[in-house]
């Protein structure tokens, strides 16, 4: 299917959807929307633009590692998000920056509250690059890279849930 | 026999308490500042992040903002970064590569090598004046070790390869995981906070006891990847393979384990995938070549946390670590955290090395998270000090010879340092 036809507001109806897969911690669900071969990684915040394969990230997980996360996140051994954290994502400024062949590449501005008992609220910041997919069940998630723009995680602490 | 404020060490009536005081009191953190950090080598930072002359990086060393970096000759330089005018730091960036370092409050600038070339305004100063005496002032001490620099504010202190005691092997195992002795800090940096006593994180970081419990999802992670979790029968182990614990002197301390894990050099695990095997294979033949068998078995087949007095943490575990922390209040620490590679190690081997690292360690690890929380909990839990005093850390006081991994003889080892420094003056 090709990619050209896809507007701003499907890809937005597609990542509030998202959002609200994520904040609803509905992550079987969730790993619905990703191809088989999909990634999701963060940068470390001193090298925004770099490659899992020559620099640190905070998260570089292949389609393997995301199903591991989810299944550890279900645990309730997870103890970083048990009890969960609550969480609430902003998505906004939402952009169309590329076709190409059945693909597209979107980029968004979030922010992302989170709550845990007994602990600030810790808002992190940034924006997603993702590679979007069309296929015959809707569009679907290949590359979701979280760029942070604080210069250090710092009181952020952990990424322990799905950002 | 010590019997102090801070711990009760009495072996021979198998007693080792540790005052929680010691991790919750502001007026503890306050004389740490002279007594530990200003008495101790502290960890700058590698070789490796300052390769060229020019180089910089900047950070937080001891509390103090200091500047690593390399000079006109080619040697590694550590300034402390504080203009001699009014002590406005002279560089502001995290890291890059410069000819001179401007103080932009009123201009005054310094050379690579720290010199003051530039006056704005110089013939206002009095007759006297030389800018010969008014360098970028640096640490009373500097030096090395195998490419991991440090630098220590107390001008009596022990050459730093006396004060590395015993920790110099386990440094060693570490580099000579490269053919020429040259490793390399990774770029991409982990920067996180714990809101934590500092000292809580020295004992994470090698306490091997807390690996069953809390880091559950990870152990299942590790199985269902494939590798064998189950603890031997009948051999009192908590853990899949052997480890012990010691102490190295002046305070420095490591576990020391037959690796269950994978070690990308040079230990196959299946997460690294079949296509990984030969090159694998390939990294531990050279170790043999050039180290021999034996000692090519002691880096590929051991996992080491070492740490170094006090506040450096080397994990040779499921990739190597570097890190370091500091802290900003009794129960909230900065923790920065490097991943270490060989300089000569192939692409591919980089990666693995890169996602081996990212599997259990680090903010967005699979284990790391559940590290903060741990500590958090114990900070939150200390509020309790004045009430329940004492934290009990005997496990494995009783046992002639080695101690495990999961006792906590390293524990005290760092304990007993950190207590017969905080009571020298007493």
């Amino acid at each position: 299917m090709n990619a050209n036809s896809i507007s701003r507001s499907d890809v937005e109806e597609f990542l509030f959807e998202e959002a609200a897969l994520l904040d609803e911690w509905r992550l079987d669900e969730w790993l619905e929307l990703l191809t088989d071969d999909a990634i999701y990684q963060i940068p470390s915040t001193d090298a925004p633009d770099s490659d899992a394969r020559h620099a640190l990230f905070l998260i570089a997980d292949d389609a393997t590692r995301i199903k591991a996360r989810v299944k550890r996140l279900n645990d309730t051994e997870a103890h970083a998000e048990s009890p969960r954290s609550r969480t609430r994502r902003m998505i906004a400024n939402v952009r169309i920056t590329g076709y190409e062949g059945d693909s597209l590449t979107v980029s968004a501005n979030f922010s992302v509250f989170r709550y845990r008992r007994n602990s600030p609220l810790r808002q992190y910041v940034g924006r997603y690059e993702y590679l979007l997919r069309t296929t015959d069940d809707g569009l679907r998630i290949a590359e979701r890279r979280v760029i942070l723009d604080p210069t250090e995680l710092g009181t952020l602490g952990a990424v322990s849930f799905i950002l | 026999m010590t019997d102090s404020p801070y711990i009760i060490d009495q072996p021979e009536d198998m007693v080792f308490r540790l005052n929680r005081r010691t991790l919750a009191d502001p007026e503890i953190l306050t004389r740490e500042q002279t007594a530990i950090f200003d008495k101790s080598w502290i960890y700058c930072g590698h070789e490796s992040e300052v390769s060229e002359s020019g180089d910089f990086c900047t950070r937080n060393v001891g509390g103090r903002p200091v500047i690593l970096c390399r000079d006109s000759d080619g040697g590694v330089r550590v300034f402390l970064n504080a203009c001699r005018h009014r002590a406005a730091m002279v560089c502001r960036e995290p890291c890059g590569n410069t000819r001179r370092y401007n103080c932009f409050y009123h201009g005054w600038s310094y050379n690579q090598d720290g010199d003051l070339v530039g006056v704005p305004g110089e013939e206002s100063y009095p007759p006297g004046f030389d800018k010969a005496n008014f360098s970028l002032a640096e640490p009373p001490h500097v030096d090395s070790y195998r490419g991991f620099w440090f630098i220590s504010f107390d001008p009596e202190i022990a050459d730093l390869n006396e004060y590395l005691a015993e920790a110099t092997e386990y440094l060693d195992l570490v580099v000579d995981q490269s053919p020429s002795g040259q490793m390399q800090v990774i770029q991409g940096t982990q920067e996180y906070d714990i809101r934590a006593n500092w000292k809580l994180l020295v004992e994470n970081s090698f306490d091997d006891y807390h690996l069953l419990t809390t880091h559950k999802t990870w152990l299942d992670y590790m199985k269902d990847s494939g590798v064998q979790v189950e603890p031997p029968k009948g051999q009192g182990l908590l853990l899949p393979s052997k480890g012990i614990g010691k102490g190295l002197g002046n305070g420095h301390a490591v576990i020391d384990n037959i690796n269950f894990r994978g070690r990308p050099v040079a230990k196959w695990i299946s997460i690294y995938g079949e296509d990984a095997k030969e090159e694998i294979e390939e990294i531990r033949t050279e170790l043999v070549e050039r180290l021999g068998e034996q000692r090519a078995a002691r880096v590929a087949d051991t996992n080491r946390n070492l740490v170094v007095f006090p506040n450096l943490v080397i994990n040779d575990g499921s990739s190597v670590t570097i890190r370091t922390f500091w802290p900003v209040a009794a129960d909230h620490m900065k923790v920065t955290a490097w991943a270490l590679g060989t300089k000569e190690e192939s692409e591919r081997a980089r990666a693995r090395r890169l996602d081996s690292f990212l599997t259990f360690y680090g903010p967005g690890g699979f284990a790391t998270p559940d590290d903060v929380e741990a500590l958090e909990a114990v900070q939150a839990g200390l509020a309790t000090w004045r009430e329940a005093e004492w934290s009990e850390m005997t496990r494995g006081l009783n046992k002639e010879g080695d101690q495990l991994n999961t006792d906590e003889e390293h524990l005290r080892a760092f304990w007993r340092q950190w207590n017969a420094m905080m009571t020298a003056d007493a």
